[in-house]
């Protein structure tokens, strides 16, 4: 799953009839920085989201089980709509990495 | 699976259901020096992973539904399924 930005919506009127009464919604894909992580995408909107709120989605086969019922050709949904998302902490190295370079990592 | 670093947990309280009650990390993926490779995406934590703890990351919805045992009806396919000890390179 990842974390992204609702930037817009998409209307469709002609469609295929399993997506009738859909909501989609235009998402800006961001890594946990909130920086841009790939190209807008559309997704299925299951949990109200609105225009500017951080959500999270699933995409692939997992998106369609997110409706009832399934099977809905989507391959994004939106099932988050996120209040918090911890910020990146200096973590020491942890010495899992047996031949751990120096200063690696974050 | 994927090797990850765990960055930090997210909180969503309006969400699918099957998210219900599960903790949902931030994971940054790393390569086998533990340096970061590409973006951070979201796992569901099944094991008690912090930040800063290493993992594995199975990302099929096929896998996770069998190990979450909460039928088919379930949309998540990121699953944190082990926290890693020791990764050694052999040269």
């Amino acid at each position: 799953m990842n974390l992204g930005r609702v930037i817009g919506t998409v209307v469709a009127t002609q469609k295929y009839e399993g997506l009738q009464g859909k909501k989609f919604l235009l998402v800006q894909p961001l890594d946990h920085a909130l920086r841009v992580a790939g190209d807008p995408l559309v997704a299925v909107d299951t949990v109200q989201a609105g225009k500017g709120e951080l959500i999270y989605f699933v995409n692939s086969r997992e998106a369609a089980l997110a409706l009832e019922p399934f099977f809905v050709p989507v391959d994004a949904a939106i099932v988050g709509i996120v209040d918090d998302v911890a910020p990146e902490t200096a973590q020491p190295l942890a010495d899992v990495f047996s031949s751990a370079k120096t200063g690696g990592a974050l | 699976m994927k090797l990850c670093r765990v960055i930090g947990p997210v909180v969503a309280t309006a969400k699918h259901k099957a998210y219900a009650g599960r903790k949902l990390l931030s994971v940054q993926p790393v390569d086998e020096h533990g340096a970061a490779t590409g973006s951070s995406f979201l796992a569901v934590d099944d094991v008690q992973a912090g930040p800063g703890d290493v993992v594995l990351v199975m990302q099929e919805g096929n896998g996770v539904r069998q190990l979450l045992k909460m039928g088919s009806q379930v949309p998540i396919r990121s699953l944190i399924v082990g926290i890693v000890d020791r990764v050694t390179v052999s040269a």
